[in-house]
């Protein structure tokens, strides 16, 4: 590691300009609070206060926080490896779904065994709706962020389809309601509760995914390929790596985190059901999305993931907080969150540019690319831009076909 | 690096533990005097249809001086947000919390438990999951869509009728066989065309499927939820007749509004409000009806609508108050 | 199933094709220019609203379409500008930043109307221009030349963006930009000048999208465009960065979407499966893109920002 001093502040500048970047984007929505006619600071203290302000806001936040978490971390695995999954909210929607569908089939049994069942149920859905992205990039060189674009479309439609039909509450059929949801989902899948009545092990779950993350990419010769693929196509084909089948599973193992996120949502939801309005953000409240944000807040770093997630999550409660406080419409939020996205992406570059520098330093001190953690996590996303001389969108497979 | 690991876990483990110590079980009661409630709704407060009507209902009850204060918390179609802030509410010591929409009961069934002095209500439904500190209620909407179609299938000169739906559930469901009941009732050899969008928000395809409706021979035509405004516009241009539910949409094409069915929950609301401040939370189903003057058929004014048609109408309204 | 094959109702569907083709088009269009010179503006549909806000408040408050037109495309070109400064000036990560306009575009629309609007009041729409004796054809007058004048407009649009596209020398800068930077660079194309003036004409195009919508309806809703932005960048690569592909796939996906709705209401799809036939424009744009693939490639300085001496 490096003591120079310099270095160090440049470092603790970098990591605090996506949190200047929030920053600056609620000062805009400060701007607009104004104009709405409604008290800035009495909107942000209550804000604050919604989000970390008490037990209760804060376990929202961490509830908030933990399917942001469980995308972020995919979307880290993903970039690294040169992709953008921006087909998390299907993902999502098809974890939870599988997740349902497993509690509802599956025979009673106790929670120790029921639990983990329909937690991998759920991986296995959102990793289904991220390999076929995956396959098709990687062997038919379709570019992932439209076919995700469109698989989120065919997720909606197969949730409305099955919670309207198949998987639909007997209860609702016969009182004739027919909402379209499940039946209360066997309590013993219900996910084991750490305090009170609503802080589920969700928030730890996620936690061991983004360390197990962190040791996967960095820690195994899976996350090597994954990582040299990302870093340059060509080298990791001359180094022998299969680069089709590492693309196809970067997206399969994105997929799966976000898979795991919609089966905790359920789970972990006050209802225990899944539940559907006919949208995709109706189930996921638009974490596929915001998921993204939170890795890049956390420097595409799986563990710096976990706090900027808490931030981001904190940003969303307290901004539902803020809104009944002042009663300004719902939009604003929306609206707010679309700049803090615009603010840190923007920022990124700012970020990277610093630690650039000292990855370069650093550079001659680690060789060895199994323990230059640090240096990548600082280059960000940078690294996949500049050191990818072939890109990310114009992947030419195996010059073969 | 696995320092830092360690420090952040940390970190993480002391907030889960602060956030352990300081979360409160105690649901502070909301005192007599100033009776506060709060709805929590998924579209805006002002979409002429569904949100708006309950919105308007609080509304009134304030202005009535039946209740002290309300606060309305609209666009949480996320259904784990709209919980968020069910709860919050209840903690923040409103006496009724309202979650309307339907897709809310199971939330509502587990949050109820935890807050048992606070009342809630939810709907549409009819189940208040055996809680006594739960309402239900439902708009009884197949009466005002029978009524209706009566008078749409008089309307009709072509013997077709249209009708725009969302997704095939809950409200929507019974408000379009309703309709289609009434229209079959009056006219047993006229056409009903259905089409359901499957989308409660895609306007351009409600207007399309208004298109195809027409396309299809329909001279009248109706549609339920917050995206037929693009089918009434496309009505306004056919010079097709619209009816309305929800609320009143002659304000959307006074030229072709025959009448709108209109919720009014401010009855049923006074008396649930009663019901609580007489200390009984829940356990209660309520029914907006034309008996209880819940459903009011809303005429367009402008709309020179044929007396034997009203009558028609008013006969079929006349019926239900008095099986009521 | 003889029966949906009649005349009427493939005529039906084919001007109802047409009607949901339109908005798709014109922003595939503009989303064209970006992508051919590098730069993928995910933010569309943020544009698309906010336009189709705006068309929809200057019609009412003017009572003049084009006016309304007109507003929505300065909205859009405002936003064309400000998509440019996020993504030539910071460099920002496309994928993503796009997301963010997205969001503001579907919360800002939404809050304005609420604001400034409340309860939605119809406004005046598009006049149905009958073109002179192509009109009275039977059937094709019906299916073409039965429309709103910005329809035609649209359609026209085409062949003068491939003109502009392969024929000037603009265009020949944008192709530049889009696949060698570098090269165009050293021949003194300014690559951050031509990828402004292609964000530009996307934004605008997508602002003048949003406000045909929004006036061709005569109402605004909250999220009016319920993700034709997101469709609309799909068919440009459907399209293969050509603007006749686009067009086939604009039309193909309003075709299969009309289908679909008249289908439904011939009560020819059950009830049940209505969902699953509503994934069909999904699922064929999926299968085209497979097959664009495998044809075309993309520009290779698509979504890399440029910089000197790299």
């Amino acid at each position: 590691m490096s003591i120079n001093i310099g270095s160090k502040q440049r470092r603790y500048l970098a990591y605090s300009i996506p949190v200047l970047a929030v920053f600056a984007a609620l000062l805009f929505g400060a701007i607009m609070l104004v104009l709405l006619g409604a008290d800035p600071f009495k909107g942000y203290s209550e804000m604050f206060i919604g989000a970390f302000g008490s037990g209760d806001a804060l376990i929202a936040t961490l509830l908030k926080a933990t399917p942001l978490l469980f995308v972020g971390t995919g979307i880290v695995i993903a970039f690294r490896a040169g992709v953008i999954n921006i087909g998390a909210e299907g993902q999502m929607v098809l974890g939870g779904l599988f997740a349902a569908m497993a509690a509802l089939y599956l025979p009673e049994m106790p929670t120790i065994i029921m639990v983990p069942l329909v937690l991998i149920a759920g991986v296995i859905g959102g990793g289904l709706w991220g390999w076929i992205p995956g396959a098709l990039k990687a062997y038919y060189r379709v570019n992932e962020i439209l076919s995700t674009i469109m698989l989120n479309i065919v997720a909606v439609q197969l949730m409305a389809y099955l919670l309207r039909g198949p998987l639909i509450d007997p209860a609702e059929i016969e009182r004739g309601t027919r909402i379209p949801q499940t039946a209360r989902l066997a309590e013993s899948a219900d996910l084991p509760i750490l305090f009170g009545n609503r802080l589920h092990i969700g928030p730890v779950l996620a936690v061991l995914c983004a360390i197990a993350t962190y040791y996967l990419l960095w820690r195994t010769p899976l996350g090597y390929r994954l990582r040299a693929v990302g870093l340059s196509e060509h080298a990791a084909r001359y180094a022998g790596i299969p680069v089709r089948r590492t693309i196809a599973l970067a997206l399969t193992l994105s997929g799966a985190l976000a898979g795991l996120a919609g089966a905790v949502l359920v789970f972990g939801s006050e209802s225990h059901r899944m539940v559907t309005d006919g949208s995709t953000m109706g189930f996921t409240g638009g974490a596929g999305f915001n998921g993204i944000v939170a890795a890049l807040l956390g420097g595409l770093h799986p563990l710096w993931t976990i706090p900027a997630s808490l931030l981001f999550g904190g940003l969303i409660v307290g901004g539902q907080a803020l809104q009944r406080a002042v009663q300004v419409p719902s939009a604003l939020i929306v609206a707010l969150n679309g700049l803090v996205v615009i603010f840190v992406v923007a920022a990124d570059r700012y970020r990277a540019k610093l630690l650039a520098v000292d990855s370069r330093e650093e550079a001659s001190n680690e060789s060895d690319i199994d323990d230059d953690s640090e240096a990548h996590a600082a280059t960000g996303m940078g690294a996949v831009h500049d050191a990818a001389p072939d890109g990310t969108h114009s992947f030419d497979p195996e010059d073969s076909s | 690096m696995k320092r830092r690991s360690i420090t952040l876990v940390i970190m993480f483990a002391v907030l889960v533990l602060v956030a352990a110590a300081c979360s409160s079980d105690d649901s502070s009661s909301g005192d007599g005097g100033e009776f506060k409630v709060a709805v929590v709704a998924p579209s805006a407060a002002n979409d002429l249809a569904f949100t708006q009507s309950m919105v308007d209902a609080v509304t009134k009850l304030k202005e009535d001086g039946v209740i002290a204060d309300f606060s309305v918390t609209d666009g949480t179609f996320v259904v784990d947000d709209a919980a968020v802030a069910i709860r919050d509410y209840a903690s923040q010591g409103f006496d009724l919390v309202i979650g309307h929409g339907s897709q809310y009961g199971g939330s509502i069934s587990e949050i109820a438990k935890d807050f048992p002095e606070t009342s809630f209500a939810w709907g549409t439904s009819a189940d208040t999951f055996g809680l006594d500190n739960v309402f239900s209620y439902e708009a009884a909407s197949d009466e005002g869509g029978r009524v209706m179609g009566i008078m749409a299938a008089a309307l009709s000169t072509s013997d077709n009728v249209g009708i725009v739906g969302p997704i095939e559930v809950g409200d929507a469901k019974l408000y379009v066989d309703g309709f289609k009941a009434g229209v079959l009732v009056n006219k047993p050899s006229a056409t009903v065309n259905v089409n359901y969008i499957d989308s409660f928000s895609d306007v351009a395809l409600a207007s399309e499927a208004a298109q195809s409706l027409i396309g299809a021979g329909a001279d009248v035509l109706s549609g339920t939820a917050q995206m037929v405004v693009g089918a009434v516009g496309v009505a306004k241009t056919a010079g097709v007749l619209w009816f309305g539910t929800q609320a009143n949409q002659t304000s959307l094409a006074p030229e072709i509004v025959v009448a709108s069915q209109v919720y009014h929950w401010e009855h049923m609301l006074e008396e649930m409000v009663n019901n609580v401040k007489d200390g009984t939370l829940g356990g209660e189903l309520y029914s907006i009806t034309f008996a209880n003057d819940g459903l009011v058929i809303e005429y367009n004014d402008g709309f020179d609508l044929p007396d034997d048609v009203k009558k028609l109408g008013d006969e079929a309204v006349k019926v239900f108050k008095d099986e009521g | 199933m003889s029966e949906v094959f009649t005349t009427a109702v493939m005529v039906a569907v084919t001007a109802s094709a047409i009607r949901l083709a339109v908005p798709l088009l014109l922003a595939s269009l503009g989303e064209t220019f970006g992508q051919r010179s590098g730069v993928l503006n995910l933010g569309v549909d943020g544009i698309m609203l906010l336009g189709a806000f705006t068309g929809y408040y200057a019609v009412l408050k003017t009572g003049n379409v084009w006016l309304g037109l007109l507003a929505a495309g300065i909205v859009g070109l405002v936003l064309g500008v400000a998509s440019a400064v996020i993504a030539v000036t910071l460099k920002a990560e496309q994928g993503i930043s796009g997301i963010g306009i997205y969001l503001f575009g579907l919360g800002m629309s939404d809050l304005l109307f609420q604001k400034l609007v409340g309860t939605p009041i119809p406004i005046d729409t598009f006049p149905t221009v009958n073109v002179p004796l192509l009109a009275d054809i039977p059937y094709i007058g019906e299916m073409f030349f039965q429309h709103s004048l910005v329809i035609y407009l649209a359609f026209a649009a085409i062949p003068v963006a491939t003109f502009v596209m392969n024929r000037t020398t603009f265009g020949m800068n944008i192709r530049a930009v889009g696949e060698y930077p570098d090269a165009a660079d050293t021949l003194g194309v300014s690559v951050s000048g031509v990828r402004y003036a292609t964000e530009i004409i996307g934004g605008t195009l997508a602002g003048l999208a949003g406000g045909v919508l929004a006036i061709t309806l005569g109402i605004f809703q909250q999220n009016l465009t319920n993700g034709a932005g997101f469709i609309a960048i799909a068919l440009v690569y459907f399209g293969a960065w050509r603007p006749i592909g686009i067009m086939l796939g604009a039309l193909l996906f309003g075709f299969v979407n009309a289908l679909v709705l008249e289908l439904k209401t011939l009560e020819i799809i059950p009830r049940d499966l209505s969902n699953i036939a509503a994934m069909a424009p999904a699922i064929i744009t999926i299968l085209a893109l497979v097959f664009v693939a495998r044809r075309f490639r993309a520009p290779s300085a698509l979504t890399k920002p440029f910089t000197r001496g790299k």
